[in-house]
């Protein structure tokens, strides 16, 4: 018996010891339609989509999936795939050596008594890649491709696989506007093609860019399933929260004081490429009590600039560096926090946190000279005073010893903050510092940061969305390709301003319309 | 919420201490089925005082293990290392000094007793200039290991499997295939010699006096900074129990035969300094940060390179310190002088519950590994047990002890 609907949840509820992820799930996917499922982190979407997918096989979940009419019981990721639900990870689970049609039918190779027919292989690639115009060269080697096209080849094999429900996750986490624009494009075709989307976001605007149905989840709850057309952003933010949020930025009046940092004609090729500028003649300077967002399309520059000031990248650097008025040279990290600069690093889990160690040990990590001499760690003071910075920006925590593992994202990312309060700050780096977590953590951190502000600390933001620079900084500097294509004031600034600059479509230094306060 | 967070608490313990109970069960059982096994020969305080004795080598290069391994390192050299070490300080001390220093110091000849050693001045000179060339080659070979892995970045594995191969030419070239001796008796004393029964109560008692008061002060700390402490009979009765321990073991083991072993009260002192500096310095918790994460630990502004260094050197140290002893221990320089030693020490870290990817492990945990190894091969050759038998036992009980440790971390989705 077939019906509009592919794909219904009915009452499906999820328990783990002492904790209730999911209660009472229902909701009904649509034939054909991209179908939107939104909520904060923890709302319960990775564990509906491990039921799905059949990480949590049947019989581990009460309720009923019911797919195309029957049952859906799935004993295995395997199984899951067979009868047609294919995801499309987040974190991208390709073979980076090897090439995209080898990828796409990991192990599912077509054979000739046992040995690799790849002729066949290639030639169904190919088909795949055509029948649903995916532009991408099906002998590639993955690692050539960059993130957008990576992605396209997990689509692909995703598609190769019969997929009935194509399940994305957070695709566009990691991608450009223009690659955005791409999958979009692609995704609509799909739809065209009778392929069914669910798609897992936090980027508000594309769910009103691309899907038909919206579900919002809210503590292991659906809120409410709505058409798209029937809503606005606001509404799908006070479902999620819970609460109706009048502004997604916290409003602050800052008075900028004196100029702290100054960058005069930075320039840094790239250690890979010896020949090529990465960061090309960069002005900028930012005053005690600023907030600087730092825009541009990725690989724009944005973060090898950011990183470059705290010491961490390039190898050749010509221009100066001038900090309360010294001229510097920062050739490591250890450099920078001695003049005041601090990093919270673009990828908290790599690069910001050793997860595997308790909050306590990440939080001093960067400031044990303060409890220590030589020979001897006071871990008393130690505890004491990362106890206080804890409260004082209310991580939430059962003990400090706990792993950092065990921390939702907002609160991962609050410690990373936190490893430089402890600290001499005078200038604070943020790149990306919402990225991956919820609507509610994203405006504490938004509070803190103007917290800070307001105490003079100078911030540097480096962000891919938007709404988030024109929410928060006091000025915006624009890259495009190494360089510096504007620095433009928040009251100036809309989102297609940005865009032009970022685009290279208009460059303050040659027609002489920049607003650069120098 | 009540239930989640008792749940996920008592989860939080069993996993994080999971291994360390399962480790301490199997070292009684294993001493549980020796001493059956041989009707009790193996719990004899003689039997128990020479396992120990034969442990102090592969635990000294353990320590340093430890901390190599948790830096996510390894060091496939030290075996070769203390066999050369090993075959320089008998050089040192069969040919070089016995024929150099009589005619340069021919003052110093005269016989000499002390702690019942008969030896003559020019023989305590030989040995302390044995030892200080010891430790300083040892240093040395660190620094060059340890510069050639942090700043020419050659990956740890090829640089110590480089100087598996180097050092063991070195311990041939040295020997020319010969047992070299005679050694001095003050060196064999340091491997060999026993501390005094009077001796032994005096450092137990200074170490249980130091157990108590490290306790109390922890706990007057705490208080100050107002931090929840643990109820006083609770800290007692955990002093009282490493208390007993210690008196188990200078009653009934070392004074029960012949008193505290040299080698094992220097293992002792040189554990409990690592241990501070592992746990209680900011080089130790710069270790296991950039093990767990380096690019975080770089972006925290700690030189890692520095701190990666530092471990190889203090790896060489430690080789430096049990090439004197397997010195003393065999009183001669042999062409097979720690063969293999490598792989038991790595063997004892894993064991002892040190994580090859890095990042975690415990210089006390390794010790008890070590005492696991040592344990076996003394309790299978008192039951006279064929040689064969004791590599295959010694390979299971090393990827049982890898698997509980496996197992008890999948426990830890829960946690998730």
């Amino acid at each position: 018996m077939s019906s509009e609907y592919i794909l219904k949840m009915d009452q499906v509820t999820k328990e783990f010891p002492g904790v209730r992820a999911l209660s009472n799930v229902s909701f009904k996917v649509k034939k054909g339609e991209i179908h939107g499922l939104c909520g904060e982190n923890g709302a319960g979407k990775s564990t509906l989509m491990k039921i799905l997918s059949g990480v949590y096989p049947h019989g581990e979940y009460q309720g009923t999936i019911t797919m195309d009419g029957s049952e859906l019981k799935n004993n295995s990721i395997h199984d899951a795939i067979d009868k047609g639900i294919a995801i499309v990870y987040q974190e991208l689970a390709l073979v980076p050596q090897m090439s995209v049609g080898e990828n796409i039918y990991l192990g599912r190779e077509p054979q000739n008594l046992g040995s690799i027919n790849w002729n066949r292989l290639y030639a169904n690639t190919s088909d795949i890649l055509k029948k649903y115009n995916l532009d991408i060269p099906f002998y590639a080697k993955v690692s050539s491709l960059g993130v957008g096209k990576q992605q396209m080849v997990e689509i692909a094999k995703a598609l190769s696989e019969d997929a009935k429900v194509l399940i994305l996750d957070e695709p566009t986490s990691a991608l450009t506007e223009t690659e955005v624009e791409t999958l979009m494009m692609i995704l609509r075709n799909l739809k065209k093609k009778g392929v069914t989307c669910i798609y897992i976001s936090h980027k508000l605007e594309e769910f009103f860019e691309i899907t038909d149905t919206i579900t919002v989840l809210r503590d292991g709850m659906v809120v409410d399933t709505v058409k798209t057309t029937n809503t606005n952003t606001e509404q799908v933010i006070a479902m999620m929260v819970g609460r109706k949020m009048t502004d997604r930025f916290p409003k602050a009046a800052r008075k900028p004081k004196n100029t702290i940092l100054e960058v005069k004609n930075l320039t840094v090729y790239d250690p890979d490429n010896p020949f090529k500028k990465k960061i090309d003649n960069v002005s900028f300077s930012i005053r005690e009590g600023e907030i600087l967002g730092i825009s541009g399309l990725m690989g724009s520059g944005r973060s090898e600039l950011v990183t470059t000031l705290f010491g961490e990248y390039g190898t050749k650097i010509s221009g100066d560096i001038i900090i309360d008025g010294k001229n510097v040279k920062i050739k490591s990290a250890r450099d920078a926090m001695r003049y005041g600069i601090n990093l919270v690093p673009e990828d908290r889990k790599k690069m910001g946190l050793v997860l595997m160690q308790s909050i306590l040990k990440n939080l001093s990590l960067p400031n044990i000279k303060q409890f220590s001499s030589i020979f001897h760690i006071d871990k008393h003071k130690e505890l004491h005073e990362c106890e206080k910075i804890s409260k004082s920006i209310s991580i939430k925590y059962s003990s400090l010893h706990d792993k950092t593992d065990s921390l939702s994202g907002g609160n991962q990312q609050k410690v990373v903050i936190a490893k430089w309060l402890l600290s001499l700050t005078k200038v604070l780096i943020l790149d990306e510092p919402t990225r991956g977590i919820d609507v509610g953590a994203k405006y504490e951190i938004y509070k803190l940061m103007n917290e800070l502000a307001d105490n003079g600390v100078a911030i540097i933001m480096v962000s891919s969305e938007l709404p988030e620079i024109l929410g928060m900084s006091d000025r915006i500097l624009i890259m495009c390709s190494g360089s510096c294509t504007g620095i433009i004031d928040r009251k100036e600034a809309t989102q297609e301003e940005i865009m032009t600059y970022a685009t290279g479509m208009k460059n303050y230094s040659n027609n002489g319309n920049h607003v650069n306060n120098i | 919420m009540f239930l989640k967070d008792i749940s996920k608490r008592s989860a939080r313990y069993i996993s994080v201490n999971i291994r360390y109970l399962a480790m301490i069960f199997a070292l009684i059982l294993i001493w549980a089925f020796f001493a059956v096994a041989t009707q009790g020969i193996f719990l004899k305080a003689q039997n128990l005082s020479n396992l120990f004795r034969q442990m102090t080598i592969i635990s000294f290069l353990a320590i340093g293990m430890v901390l190599v391994i948790v830096t996510g390192n390894i060091d496939l050299s030290v075996g070769s290392v203390v066999g050369f070490i090993s075959a320089i300080a008998a050089y040192l001390q069969a040919v070089t000094f016995s024929k150099y220093l009589p005619k340069m110091f021919p003052m110093l000849v005269g016989h000499v007793s002390i702690l019942g050693i008969e030896t003559t001045y020019v023989g305590l000179l030989s040995t302390g200039l044995t030892i200080v060339i010891a430790l300083l080659v040892g240093i040395l070979i660190g620094v060059i290991q340890g510069a050639s892995i942090a700043y020419l970045g050659i990956p740890a594995f090829v640089v110590t499997l480089g100087g598996m191969l180097i050092f063991r030419g070195g311990v041939l070239g040295i020997t020319q295939g010969k047992t070299v001796v005679p050694i001095e008796n003050s060196l064999v004393y340091i491997a060999q010699g026993y501390l005094s029964n009077l001796g032994g109560i005096i450092v137990a008692c200074i170490v249980i006096i130091a157990i108590f008061i490290i306790i109390l002060w922890n706990r007057k700390q705490k208080k100050s900074y107002g931090f929840d402490i643990n109820p006083i009979y609770k800290d007692l009765s955990i002093a009282g129990f490493f208390s007993l321990l210690v008196l188990f073991y200078v009653l009934y083991i070392a004074n029960g035969y012949r008193g505290i072993q040299n080698p094992v009260l220097l293992l002792a002192i040189v554990a409990i300094i690592f241990s501070y500096v592992s746990t209680n310095t900011r080089f130790g918790r710069y270790c296991y940060a950039l093990g767990g994460n380096k690019e975080a630990t770089k972006l925290s502004g700690v030189n890692i390179r520095w701190n990666i260094f530092i471990v190889f050197v203090l790896m060489g140290l430690l080789s430096g310190i049990a090439g004197i002893v397997l010195t003393g221990y065999v009183a001669a320089g042999t062409i097979g002088g720690g063969l293999n030693y490598e792989l038991s020490t790595i063997a004892a870290c894993v064991i002892g519950g040190t994580s090859l990817m890095g990042g975690e492990g415990r210089i006390s945990g390794a010790l008890v590994g070590s005492l696991i190894i040592a344990s076996l091969e003394n309790g299978m050759s008192v039951m006279n047990m064929d040689i064969f038998w004791q590599y295959i036992v010694k390979g299971l009980v090393l990827i049982l002890a890898v698997y509980i440790d496996v197992a008890s971390n999948r426990k830890s989705w829960i946690e998730k």
